[in-house]
């Protein structure tokens, strides 16, 4: 052992150097905990939260019911029904997510081709039955329209890099 | 007024009256000793710890205390049914008569002598019986919970307390020859010009980290350390006699810096003999003492990792034994060579 060693062994020194570390976090250090319910940390674009189906400016939904994201779905959460509506147009009549299932992945918003299933920003959904996770179509739409203006202003925002 | 004052002086009053101003703010204390813990240990890791119930979260232990409370107490089927129960109480009550002989003050207003329960001259042997049986609860604890981790839990604590009782035995009597009393209040009082501490600082350091292995705290946590066995000795506890293991250590922790104060730092006097500090209450100086080891308790905690086992028995047989042995004669050969001996 060199004597070197030796002297900073017997001063302790480098338990000296740890509780000075840590002496310094205590004191000159900003806090980084973010007070939850009042305060929240900012979420990339690409987040993905609770589904939403949007619908166009004109109010019609987006929708067209081909089943890719019912298909792509790993969790099989998804539950789609479809037939043709007065006007000819191929509309869903059923479409369901069961959250409890859902692992958000994201593949059925990228599977998606007229962006009608999305993944919002919203991630504060408990709920005190599991009967209340069954989303169906028009809790889906009303999440729509609950979260369009986020959800445009992220899609906007994430376009450039797809 | 009067009357409280008449109730004081009369003996049996005195006694009463002493009791109940020195365990309610003893109790007061370990309850914020708790929270304080939580905020210092926050604060080292950039967190905010308790901060909602209350103002800046100050009535976190008595929510805690209040949800203690009201829980159910749970005793395993295959215990010991009698010796469970009894051993928080033993270790809750053996780390409050303790503070019967320490003195946290003297003179003023309402005393001519230190402010203690008993002030007796084998004040420092009554501590020493006292904290051995503190492992009594421990062990206690283990065996009754019928449990595997309780039980080595328990060991370890056994065994670690006896390895350090060892050293922190020859600390004590290091301090005792320059002394030359068991009496606390005489301990404090030698110390009037200067504080132990500076000429027995590395003996002061060596004590400090036997007190924490004493207490079972971080780094030498082993018996309770919550990746290896759980939660250790008292992993089977729930409720209140729960709280009352929780309540004990911390109790003990402070009464560990308490003793500490005593025999290094001047107990209650100020640290320099200046009208302006003088002034201020021997008792204010003396839990001021106490708040800074208390502090240090949790400062280490946030620093250091735990010790492994045989790292811990190395360090208490072969550094810490022989060291304070060393310093024993070294001190006493000092004493003796320079006529400094007291009482000769």
């Amino acid at each position: 052992m060199s004597t070197a060693r030796a002297i900073s062994q017997l001063f302790l020194w480098e338990l000296v150097k740890g509780l000075g570390l840590t002496l310094k976090y205590m004191f000159f250090k900003k806090r980084v905990t973010i007070n939850y319910p009042y305060e929240k940390g900012a979420i990339s674009p690409r987040f993905r939260g609770e589904h939403a189906l949007r619908r166009y400016p004109s109010g019609e939904e987006r929708c067209i019911a081909c089943k890719l994201c019912e298909a792509i779905c790993p969790a099989q959460a998804i539950t789609i029904e479809a037939e043709p509506r007065e006007d000819g147009q191929r509309r869903t009549t059923r479409y369901d997510i069961d959250m409890t299932k859902c692992i958000y992945c994201g593949y059925c918003q990228e599977a998606c081709p007229v962006d009608a299933i999305v993944q919002g920003p919203n991630f504060e959904f408990a709920t005190e039955t599991r009967e209340e996770l069954y989303y169906n179509k028009d809790k889906l739409l009303a999440n729509g329209d609950r979260w369009e203006t986020e959800i445009a202003q992220n899609i906007a925002l994430d376009a450039a890099y797809r | 007024m009067v009357d409280i004052v008449k109730f004081l002086i009369n003996p049996f009053g005195t006694m009463i009256g002493g009791i109940l101003m020195l365990l309610v703010p003893i109790l007061i204390g370990v309850a914020y000793y708790t929270y304080a813990e939580r905020r210092v240990i926050a604060a080292a890791q950039l967190r905010k710890g308790p901060n909602v119930v209350g103002p800046f979260g100050l009535l976190q232990p008595f929510a805690d205390a209040v949800k203690l409370l009201f829980k159910e107490t749970i005793v395993p089927a295959g215990s010991s049914r009698f010796v469970f129960i009894i051993a928080p109480m033993l270790t809750f009550v053996l780390a409050m008569v303790a503070w019967a002989v320490i003195p946290v003050g003297e003179g003023g207003w309402f005393a001519d002598g230190p402010w203690v329960i008993a002030d007796i001259n084998v004040g420092v042997l009554y501590l020493f019986a006292i904290s051995s049986m503190g492992v009594y609860g421990i062990i206690m604890a283990g065996w009754a919970s019928n449990s595997k981790y309780p039980f080595i839990g328990a060991l370890r604590s056994a065994a670690q307390m006896v390895s350090y009782e060892v050293s922190m035995g020859l600390i004590i009597v290091s301090v005792i020859v320059c002394v030359g009393s068991f009496n606390l209040s005489d301990v404090v009082r030698a110390q009037k010009d200067l504080w132990y501490v500076i000429p027995h600082f590395p003996l002061f350091i060596v004590f400090f980290v036997s007190i924490l292995a004493e207490t079972n705290r971080a780094p030498f946590d082993l018996p309770e350390g919550e990746s290896e066995i759980v939660a250790g000795f008292f992993l089977e506890y729930s409720s209140m006699s729960f709280a009352l293991f929780f309540l004990g250590e911390y109790a003990n922790m402070l009464l560990m810096c308490a003793i500490t104060t005593v025999l290094f730092l001047g107990g209650w006097y100020a640290p320099f003999d200046v009208a302006w500090l003088t002034w201020i209450p021997g008792v204010i100086w003396f839990a001021l003492k106490v708040c800074l080891l208390a502090f240090v308790f949790l400062w280490v905690r946030a620093t250091v990792p735990r010790y492994r086992y045989d790292q811990l028995m190395r360090l208490g047989w072969k550094i810490f034994l022989p060291f304070t042995l060393f310093w024993v004669i070294a001190t006493a050969g000092v004493l003796v060579a320079f006529g400094w001996l007291p009482n000769a």
